[in-house]
């Protein structure tokens, strides 16, 4: 991934935000609710594309973010700028006990691991009421203010969580680029040979998951601040699952691959339920068939995501 | 030989019954090249699997520099300057080769938080590019790894495991798959980075012109055990080794 590369993604990103202006409240609140998302399958993409570490869980440490954010605003009334960092480093902590299971399992085995977290962190959020207030939740999150500014709109709200993702991913991007990058790289292609060559696995293997987790719990605060409620439904495995299709269509290990899988999987769903082209009116009761058979086709012809397709023109080109 | 640097002394491995590696001794001098023959499957691999943390030996010590490193873990023996290569290709087929022979270093470079700040290439670029030419591997630098052919994915394993400048290297099997000019190529540059780099190998072979030529001092093992040792023509003359090898 070189900087002239990712400039095309930055323009196109910058675009996409800029409709914001025209678009009506709902359709900005979806592309908050992608951005938030997105803070969280980047932090996967980091865990499972770049250091090779199956995870099922990552629903949970948006979870925990979100939960960490509802109940320090409400209950202790402290400011979304504080709440951040703690979220961060909950998540990064238990994102690095997570990670211990990794070290002796791996592939399906890591996979149910981590699915097991997940439904455990659920359980809790829906049975602890005292805490989380179980399935009622916890109800008039605040949204924050910056330099006594409100973000109270839909709008500037949005324009907070893009801005917000944008310096996630550029922090990202810069570890990445970084010697760990390479590390996390060298684990997922060979752990035994990148142990030979004294790449600390044990390591790297949490850090992978402590860094991931961190980026979903940061996402999770900005969640709970964005629909200003958060009950444990949203925090299902289903949602992990959904994530980590996300990084799949995009592309697992590459730096884009999980904006562009991220759009895939909450936009196009939703594209096709609203499609007003006569030619797709079905698509208003069979958006979901159709997404399913998309994902399918996707895994079948294009297994390595949609990025790849870049990769195939290439070699093909190569092969010319 | 010069005074020991690698001491392997009465290394046994045993599964159950079965004795993989059966008392086996021998010293590995500063700048030496060894060679380990042997019909297959008889304990070669377990022996270097045993020597690198890779298995833990069921008995026996292995000393590197003085201190005892029996069962040490790949890692820790990596750190202390000992590098192998595997008997399978093992490169990291995502990562072009430049970042293949990057990260064979890059851990040596710096604490771990300090390479999360450091230059992208941790200041190896200069480095790999010189490996990257010694091993005639300009035209495809850029390449991922496991995309190229067996022969450029052995050259890559093998330089990776240089990068580092290693004071010991194990190379297990180093010509298996490969075709007879880049046997000689392998040849040419094991000699050229022993003097160089100024590094001890042991390897473990099965092409006898590759291991007369190259090493002063061979071993053979059969069954777990060492048959014969000494120079390579006493060795390939030993009655015992030629039974072993040809049958009676």
């Amino acid at each position: 991934m070189t900087v002239r590369s990712t400039w095309p993604w930055l323009v196109g990103m910058l675009v996409v935000a800029c409709t914001s202006f025209f678009l009506k409240r709902s359709d900005i609140y979806l592309l908050s609710l992608c951005s938030v998302y997105l803070m969280a399958t980047y932090g996967l993409n980091l865990t499972v594309g770049y250091a090779g570490q199956m995870s099922l869980g990552q629903a949970a440490f948006l979870g925990i973010g979100a939960y960490i954010g509802a109940i320090l605003m409400t209950k202790a009334g402290w400011p979304f700028w504080c709440v951040l960092p703690v979220a961060a480093i909950v998540c990064f902590v238990v994102g690095l006990v997570i990670g211990f299971p990794a070290l002796r399992v791996q592939h399906h085995y890591l996979a149910f691991a981590t699915l097991g977290f997940n439904v455990l962190v659920f359980l809790a959020l829906r049975n602890e009421e005292w805490l989380t207030g179980g399935t009622f939740g916890i109800a008039n999150i605040p949204r924050p203010t910056l330099f006594g500014y409100p973000l109270d709109t839909e709008f500037r709200f949005f324009w907070l969580t893009f801005a917000s993702l944008g310096v996630l991913m550029t922090l990202l991007w810069l570890l990445l680029r970084s010697p760990w990058g390479r590390a996390f790289a060298a684990l997922r292609d060979n752990p035994i040979r990148a142990e030979s060559l004294g790449v600390n696995i044990t390591a790297y293997t949490l850090f992978a998951f402590a860094i991931g987790a961190a980026a979903a719990g940061i996402g999770g605060v900005y969640y709970a601040s964005l629909v200003q409620f958060v009950e444990p439904g949203p925090f299902h495995f289903s949602t992990s699952l959904m994530m980590l299709l996300a990084v799949i269509v995009g592309g697992a290990g590459r730096f884009f691959g999980p904006l562009l899988g991220t759009v895939v999987i909450i936009l196009l769903p939703e594209l096709l339920r609203a499609s007003t082209v006569p030619a797709l009116q079905f698509m208003q009761k069979w958006y979901l068939v159709a997404f399913g058979v998309a994902v399918v086709l996707l895994m079948v012809w294009l297994p390595g995501g949609l990025l790849s397709l870049g990769d195939r023109w290439r070699r093909g080109r190569v092969g010319q | 030989m010069s005074a020991s640097f690698l001491e392997v002394n009465d290394v046994r491995k045993a599964y159950g019954a079965i004795r993989a590696v059966d008392g086996v001794s021998f010293a590995v001098g500063p700048g030496d090249i060894v060679g380990v023959i042997g019909p297959n499957g008889s304990g070669k691999t377990t022996l270097f699997n045993s020597i690198l943390g890779q298995i833990e030996p069921t008995s026996g010590h292995v000393a590197f520099c003085g201190e005892d490193v029996t069962g040490m873990s790949p890692l820790e023996l990596s750190r202390r300057g000992v590098g192998r290569t595997f008997q399978t290709l093992q490169v990291f087929g995502q990562l072009s080769v430049r970042d293949n022979l990057i990260v064979a270093a890059q851990e040596f470079q710096g604490s771990l938080g300090a390479r999360l700040f450091a230059r992208p290439d941790a200041g190896l670029g200069q480095a790999a590019d010189q490996m990257i030419e010694l091993f005639r591997l300009q035209h495809v630098a850029g390449l991922p790894a496991g995309r190229l052919s067996y022969g450029q994915q052995k050259l890559i394993d093998i330089a990776m495991a240089f990068m580092p400048r290693p004071r010991l290297v194990l190379l297990d099997e180093p010509c298996a798959g490969v075709n007879p000019s880049l046997v000689d190529q392998l040849r040419e540059l094991l000699v050229t980075l022993n003097r160089e780099q100024g590094g001890s190998f042991v390897v473990i072979e099965h092409n006898m012109d590759f291991i007369m030529r190259l090493c002063p001092h061979v071993i053979c093992m059969v069954e777990g055990k060492v048959l014969a040792r000494g120079a390579p023509a006493d060795v390939q003359s030993n009655r015992q080794v030629l039974a072993a090898y040809l049958g009676n």
